[in-house]
């Protein structure tokens, strides 16, 4: 019970069990969504939005926020529908530089001590321009490979949970279990103290850059897959999003304390609470707003928890 | 001579030199057609962003993490809302303007009470509150355009001695902030709580009431720059915010208010939302594509960032 209730535990539990909460009540409303096709279709659009949250979880162990990754998703899902069909070897090398481009930023953003704020809302007009210039109206074609992924009918579990439970099985894996995830964290937590233990904070940093922006170059790729055709806009809301998903999921901005499981389900919560507002047949005006209420009300969970959780440690 | 070198080293001197190169060079290749117009135009659009920037300053003056995400959903909540009330009815304009400057003030109590009961960080909360009011502009929009009143738009458009009302407006604002912040004991609160919030604290700064005034201060410029945008540009748009998350964060930062907090910039916000209009009409002068354009725009964002950052010591 003890370890049950612990902080990191809970960290895990609150969004979990609002996860939980949530799907009980779409089935309630609407029990045919039990089915294979039914959390196939709910979930399918949380597949990108997943791994785009873990890019931002990412940025955000090592103390930054990266307000580019919607614009960058975006991109990202114009090379793959355009240059990654008709020319996989360039759409490739554009990909690659695009995640070239995040490391470096990682680098100087920390050698010039600048808001990562400010420099990524700067990259996202990049990012957007590019887009737009790939894909001036909303067009380009999916990659054969790619389609037939994201609409494969593996037996018994559908697609869009195999493609969640594996992005959080390897997200997990590598940030919390692999030496260069606890480096990673440890930036996070007090960079300074890393740096006088031998590691170099500029490397870490690049890697933890670089790695974001391809878990954001594979989110634009399985966004393609998805909707077969991209536009520039097509991801923008996912800055927003990945931010909220990572906090839901029980990540903190600062001190490098950040949870990848916990983050791809803040992922699946946001993009159910749209499924379940349709069923509850409220008008899709407050479809936004009852996702920032969805955030607001898991927060409020997480804090009454904390707050017996240490009035019980006391005692 | 001491003068000279004092302004030099001051830091808001950057902005209005890069605003007056900007100038200097859409005037030449237009070949000093455009130099009234154009100025007239930077001093009515740097206008909005001089108005959302100088409450952005104050929250960011905070400290580290204090970010208002919610000025763009309150700047369309309050043109809507106004707008609406007002009904093309001259005589209710001062009630309307009362309206929105009322729900700055709801807007910026609940982003603190966010803040302060549920304790998350307020890029987080006003992230959440964002997205509530964002629906309930979109719910009492539904899609109506609403005219101003004739005298309002008339106003709004309108200019006095050469200069646009609405640069008479923020003039009167910034002139009001600079005396809040530089000469009021709130200003030397909020800029002592930006150093050191446990200092401030022990030191016997009613923090949570600076804090708080803080946001509301913000929200309450952000409504009130919905209202002249909304009676600028002939009726409140959902959208029309959406620009102005990025441009009063970017006009605080190339203005020279530092990010980490407890220490603002009144002068450096002219000039740096002159600056971002002029870069935006000078790349239109030259006749470049929407691609390109958001492409240099986000270039030299990050150029000012890096150029005013080099003369910064790391610590």
């Amino acid at each position: 019970m003890k370890t049950l209730f612990s902080a990191d535990s809970l960290r895990i539990l609150v969004p979990a069990f609002s996860l939980a909460a949530l799907l009980a009540a779409v089935f309630y409303l609407q029990p045919r969504t039990m089915s294979y096709m039914g959390l196939n279709l709910m979930f399918n659009l949380a597949v990108p939005i997943a791994l785009a949250t873990i890019a931002q979880m990412l940025i955000i162990a090592v103390n930054d926020l990266d307000l580019s990754i919607g614009a960058f998703v975006s991109f990202a899902a114009c090379v793959t529908a355009t240059f990654l069909e008709s020319d996989p070897l360039i759409g490739l090398i554009i990909l690659a530089a695009a995640v070239g481009v995040y490391a470096l930023m990682g680098v100087v953003i920390y050698l010039r001590n600048l808001p990562a704020i400010v420099v990524t809302l700067g990259m996202s007009f990049v990012w957007s321009g590019l887009a737009v210039l790939l894909l001036p109206s909303p067009g380009g074609s999916a990659p054969e490979w790619i389609r037939a992924i994201m609409t494969s009918r593996p037996p018994f579990v559908p697609m869009a949970i195999i493609a969640s439970v594996l992005i959080a099985i390897v997200a997990h894996l590598i940030v919390m279990r692999s030496s260069f995830g606890v480096v990673m964290r440890g930036v996070g937590g007090n960079s300074r103290s890393v740096e006088r233990a031998g590691w170099s904070v500029v490397k870490v940093r690049a890697m933890t850059y670089a790695l974001a922006g391809t878990f954001a170059v594979i989110a634009g790729i399985v966004l393609v897959g998805l909707t077969t055709a991209a536009d520039a806009n097509i991801a923008l809301r996912y800055t927003l999003l990945s931010i909220a998903g990572v906090i839901l999921g029980g990540g903190e901005f600062v001190g490098g304390r950040v949870s990848p499981i916990g983050a791809v389900i803040g992922a699946l919560t946001l993009t159910l609470a749209a499924s379940f507002l349709s069923f509850l047949q409220i008008s899709p005006d407050w479809q936004i707003g009852v996702q920032g209420a969805i955030l607001i009300i898991v927060l409020a969970i997480r804090l009454l928890l904390n707050r017996r959780e240490r009035r019980e440690k006391r005692a | 001579m001491t003068q000279l070198v004092s302004i030099y080293r001051s830091r808001w001197i950057w902005s209005f030199v890069a605003a007056a190169v900007v100038w200097t060079i859409t005037v030449m290749f237009t070949g000093g057609a455009s130099m009234v117009g154009l100025t007239q135009a930077a001093f009515t659009f740097a206008a909005f962003s001089i108005i959302v920037g100088l409450g952005q300053m104050f929250v960011i003056t905070l400290g580290p993490g204090n970010v208002d995400l919610s000025i763009p959903a309150t700047m369309t909540l309050s043109g809507t809302v106004a707008l609406k009330f007002i009904n093309v009815d001259a005589s209710l304009i001062v009630p309307g303007f009362l309206i929105a400057a009322g729900i700055g003030l709801g807007v910026g109590l609940a982003n603190y009470s966010l803040i302060k009961l549920l304790r998350i960080p307020p890029i987080i909360a006003t992230l959440a509150m964002s997205f509530i009011i964002q629906s309930t502009a979109i719910w009492t929009n539904r899609g109506l355009r609403i005219r101003p009143p004739q005298p309002l738009s008339d106003f709004a458009v309108g200019f006095t001695f050469g200069l646009p009302n609405l640069a008479w407006v923020a003039l009167l604002i910034s002139a009001l902030i600079y005396l809040l912040l530089e000469k009021s004991v709130f200003g030397r609160w909020v800029i002592a709580v930006g150093q050191n919030m446990r200092a401030a604290r022990l030191a016997g700064i009613p923090v949570d009431g600076v804090r708080c005034l803080t946001y509301v201060l913000c929200a309450v410029l952000a409504a009130i720059c919905g209202f002249f945008l909304a009676s600028f540009s002939g009726g409140a748009a959902l959208n029309m915010g959406a620009e102005y998350l990025l441009m009063s964060i970017a006009v605080v930062v190339i203005g020279g208010t530092s990010v980490a907090g407890g220490d603002s910039n009144v002068p450096g916000i002219w000039g740096a939302s002159l600056f971002m209009f002029l870069v935006v009409s000078m790349l239109n002068t030259y006749g470049f594509d929407a691609g390109y354009r958001m492409i240099m725009t986000g270039i030299i964002i990050i150029g000012v960032i890096i150029a005013a950052s080099s003369r910064t010591v790391r610590i």
